[in-house]
């Protein structure tokens, strides 16, 4: 389908682009971008006011398929990511069974190709059943589709098998991806604080994170390996960071939605939407954490989404599931960021656009020239939202199955900002907001 | 869903759960306390039933065992003429069965007036707080190590009886705080009710630092921290320390931090010697101080009985 | 009618003629909180009796507990004798509707069982809502249902009467 999308503001953090022109969509791909001359499109919107920008890739979102088949949880979170704008998502390998072998893999990116609505890109396991015992199949899975190896939320246990798992994975420059978390220091279900200790919560300390950043810094300097971090959380761990990527480590780092706003506090009474993982920390970690992704430190913000059902949320706080959804409310938070830290629209986009596939590298082939940009001649993935449009989260909202999210509008009491109108992939519309909203 | 609103309180500012003694007005404590004291009177008569919860249904739900705890909010139920519902719902972490609110909402659909919870995890009575009908009152009999407000607030009573005014004491609290909820409640009461001295007593482990936010000092040395103390509460020590690494073992804790007649020779000469019970001899306190004269841990529980009384009965008159 | 008509002082005069004519040896004085507390108190010392009056609270015994809820007041019973076969003389200062005293009457039976009990009051002001009568009345007036009638002491104790609207 030809698709004309007229006078909006186009925005591209990676070429700096930022003016008011059209955007021309043949075959999948941009063929006019700015001045656009002559071009029959059989669909014009009209994009006056609102701002074209490239999808929004989106590092971490749980789908929770396999596994969650019967509830058909590919379907509903699919939409719910082109409902927020993201063009393209990577999924973690914790489900169930793990994403530990490529017959299981290539099912997954099939099922989801056939929905047309975002491009997959999973993470295959690091390890068998993620058991932290024995190595996957790297090279097999890496050819079914997977862009990264991962271990979840289960840290190995064994640093012997860890460091051999970063040397196999370096043998052919694969990015490992790891939450750095010290087994036997974390299990705490509120970060260690007052407010943990006021509410009688275990706690999971600061050193959970920073022991595991010391290791794996370590082994990354004998292995030669490349690492991707996952959801940084703590000013010391940016302080880590900062300082591995000064030494010139191959290191890239993520933060999650939830650790940029939010912080112990906002537990309140128990409110269980507010058990997550990585636990939220202190104002001061929170504050790290905005300056971190602002400064480059930490490369790229991810939704961290993990539908979580009632009955696993309605439970005391240390039952709960921890996780909240998070791919519809990504882009209103990159923008909320950006505004609190006084950075321009293209700087509150980038991070979940153009950095997010410096980080997936090389693992995304022909489509890393393109994706995560607005180029003539790339692929056409592209989000158009309205920047001055406000919107309430409530779960009639939402399009994914998880309605529970700390940022959920009787909690907060707030809007966010922006509402996605229409979000293309490869050329065709994956969503389109209801008239009137 | 959860507001900022202390959900404790109604709209008037009355007391309607009682979930935690954080947050709570000054007044409302001293009410609770006042109204002790009448019930206390009341089980020294001959007819020890007065008639304000009568045809009211109190259900114990009691999702961690305490025999001790549900037979005093049991018979404090009872002496208000209120009928009397047991439920030992132990917890197996593998057998999830029915859900919290499931039972909750059971046991409403059974005309409950008042729940009286105890559950392993910290939040939970908040949880049913929040899911029950608008009349029924809930009262916390202990959650994980958040908080045990009944406990507190007689250990507040018991403090009152015996020392009068708040506004000059040094209480220390001594043993495993970290783990306790019990400590947390009386940490709050003896803050709201203006107590100058909070002492945090303990080794690391058991006592940390961050403790200091709750409004106590904290004091890794047992003769610093009874020295001219009013008041020493002394926590149970739990096995489960021992296995945890907290700890090498109960006889080490005891020479460094038990309450023996020479560690409370440096407190006050007339200071009182609390308890929650049930007391470890030998292991937080020596036998001779625990039946000394100077312990008050018997009549700490005649005072519970009261307490909780005068806490359901406030409950009860007050709606939603 | 006004509340300059109604002189405490005078109709305690009057109060105490009617209770030394009911007394019987060995009765006893309760006094209902907090009126009748104080006239208790200063009929013992002018009726020449020993020891303490009693001081009876209806806040146990309450029927409107359910809308009033505990009150927050410090009215403990507090009895120095035995209830048991004594023939009790109840003292309020105003009796209205009858409830508190139905509900005096509960609370002095979780002492024991008295011989029997005999009601004096200073003001009664009808309005009868339970079948209770008092033996002696050392005035009746009649008020508007929006006003309440309560007695007060001054710091020297002297009795004097609060009219309140509502």
């Amino acid at each position: 389908m030809k698709i004309l999308i007229k006078g909006g503001r186009l925005i591209d953090p990676a070429s700096g682009l930022d003016r008011i022109g059209d955007l021309a969509i043949a075959n999948g791909r941009i063929v006019g971008l700015g001045d656009v001359g002559e071009f029959s499109a059989e669909r014009v919107i009209e994009a006056g006011g609102l701002v074209v920008a490239p999808g929004l890739v989106d590092l971490a979102a749980r789908l929770r398929e396999p596994g969650h088949e019967h509830e058909g949880m590919l379907e509903s979170e699919l939409a719910a990511a082109a409902a927020g704008g993201v063009t393209s998502l990577v999924c973690p390998p914790d489900t169930d069974p793990v994403l530990d072998e490529p017959g299981l893999v290539e099912m997954l990116k099939f099922r989801a190709r056939k929905l047309s609505r975002c491009r997959l890109f999973p993470l295959g396991a690091l390890t068998t059943h993620l058991s932290g015992e024995s190595l996957t199949e790297m090279a097999e899975l890496t050819e079914a589709g997977c862009i990264g190896f991962s271990q979840a939320d289960q840290p190995i246990r064994d640093t012997l098998v860890l460091a051999r798992a970063l040397l196999y994975a370096a043998t052919y420059d694969y990015t490992v991806w790891l939450r750095p978390l010290d087994a036997y220091l974390s299990g705490g279900v509120a970060a260690s604080g007052a407010v943990a200790t006021r509410l009688g919560l275990s706690g999971e300390p600061v050193t959970a994170e920073t022991v595991a950043l010391h290791t794996i810094f370590e082994l990354m300097r004998s292995t030669g390996a490349r690492v991707h971090l996952c959801r940084i959380s703590s000013a010391a761990g940016v302080a880590l960071v900062r300082a591995a990527k000064q030494e010139g480590l191959k290191v890239t780092a993520d933060v999650s939605i939830n650790s940029l706003h939010l912080s112990d506090v906002d537990i309140g009474y128990f409110n269980p939407a507010m058990r997550l993982n990585p636990p939220l920390r202190q104002g001061r970690d929170r504050d790290a954490l905005r300056a971190g992704l602002a400064d480059g430190t930490l490369d790229a913000l991810v939704s961290d989404h993990m539908p979580v059902a009632p009955d696993e949320k309605n439970v005391p706080f240390a039952e709960a599931t921890p996780g909240a959804t998070g791919l519809e409310l990504l882009l209103s938070l990159a923008l909320r960021w950006g505004q609190d830290s006084g950075l321009s629209m293209a700087q509150s986009l980038g991070v979940v656009t153009a950095a997010p596939v410096r980080v997936l590298g090389s693992a995304l082939g022909s489509l890393g020239a393109s994706a995560g940009r607005l180029v003539e001649g790339g692929v056409a993935d592209v989000c158009v939202f309205d920047p001055a449009a406000s919107w309430a989260v409530t779960p009639e909202r939402l399009s994914s199955q998880g309605k529970h999210t700390p940022f959920a509008y009787e909690i907060s009491g707030f809007e966010l900002p922006a509402q996605v109108r229409y979000t293309v992939v490869a050329g065709h519309m994956a969503f389109e907001a209801a008239a009137a909203r | 869903m959860l507001s900022k609103r202390n959900p404790q309180l109604n709209k008037h500012g009355e007391l309607v759960h009682l979930l935690s003694i954080e947050g709570l007005p000054q007044a409302i404590i001293h009410q609770i306390l006042d109204t002790a004291g009448t019930f206390l009177s009341v089980n020294d008569r001959e007819v020890k039933k007065v008639p304000l919860l009568r045809g009211k249904s109190v259900f114990n739900l009691f999702f961690e065992n305490s025999t001790r705890t549900r037979t005093t909010f049991e018979i404090a139920a009872k002496r208000l003429s209120a009928d009397v519902l047991n439920l030992d719902i132990a917890r197996s972490s593998t057998a999830k069965g029915e859900t919290l609110l499931d039972t909750v909402a059971n046991l409403s659909a059974m005309h409950a007036d008042m729940f009286v919870v105890r559950h392993s995890e910290s939040g939970a009575p908040y949880l049913i707080a929040q899911h029950c009908a608008p009349h029924v009152h809930v009262v916390n009999a202990g959650d994980g190590r958040h908080a045990h407000p009944t406990q507190g607030l007689l250990d507040m009573y018991t403090i009152r009886h015996f020392k009068k005014d708040f506004r000059n004491l040094t209480v220390a609290i001594v043993g495993d705080i970290v783990h306790s909820r019990v400590a947390r409640s009386d940490i709050h009461a003896l803050n709201i009710l203006g107590v100058p001295e909070i002492r945090a007593v303990g080794p690391k482990t058991l006592v940390p630092g961050d403790l200091k936010d709750m409004g106590v000092r904290v004091c890794h040395d047992m003769a610093e921290g009874v020295r001219d103390a009013d008041v020493i509460i002394m926590l149970r020590l739990q096995n489960e320390r021992m296995s945890g690494a907290m700890l090498p073992s109960a006889g080490e804790f005891f020479k460094n931090f038990g309450l023996t007649p020479e560690k409370l020779a440096l407190a006050k000469p007339d200071a009182i010697v609390m308890h929650p019970g049930p007391i470890n001899r030998g292991v937080e306190i020596a036998s001779t101080v625990a039946d000394g004269a100077q312990s008050v841990i018997l009549p700490q529980v005649t005072f519970g009985i009261a307490v909780r009384m005068a806490v359901m009965s406030i409950l009860a008159g007050n709606e939603a | 009618m006004s509340t300059l008509l109604l002189d405490a002082e005078a109709i305690y005069a009057d109060l105490l003629r009617g209770v030394q004519k009911l007394w019987r040896p060995e009765a006893a004085l309760v006094g209902i909180w907090s009126g009748g507390a104080w006239l208790a108190e200063r009929l013992q010392r002018d009726l020449g009796l020993a020891g303490q009056a009693g001081v009876i609270s209806s806040s146990l015994h309450r029927d409107d507990f359910g809308s009033k809820g505990m009150s927050a007041k410090a009215d403990h019973t507090k009895l120095p004798f035995e209830v048991e076969g004594r023939h009790i003389v109840l003292i309020d200062d105003v009796l209205y509707t009858g409830r508190t005293t139905r509900a005096v009457i509960n609370e002095l039976f979780d002492f024991g069982r008295p011989a029997s009990v005999t009601l004096a009051v200073l003001v009664d002001r009808g309005g009868r809502q339970l079948p209770i009568e008092p033996a002696f009345s050392a005035a009746r007036v009649h008020l508007p249902a929006e006003q309440r009638l309560r007695l007060a002491k001054s710091e020297d104790g002297r009795f004097s009467f609060d009219v309140k609207e509502g």
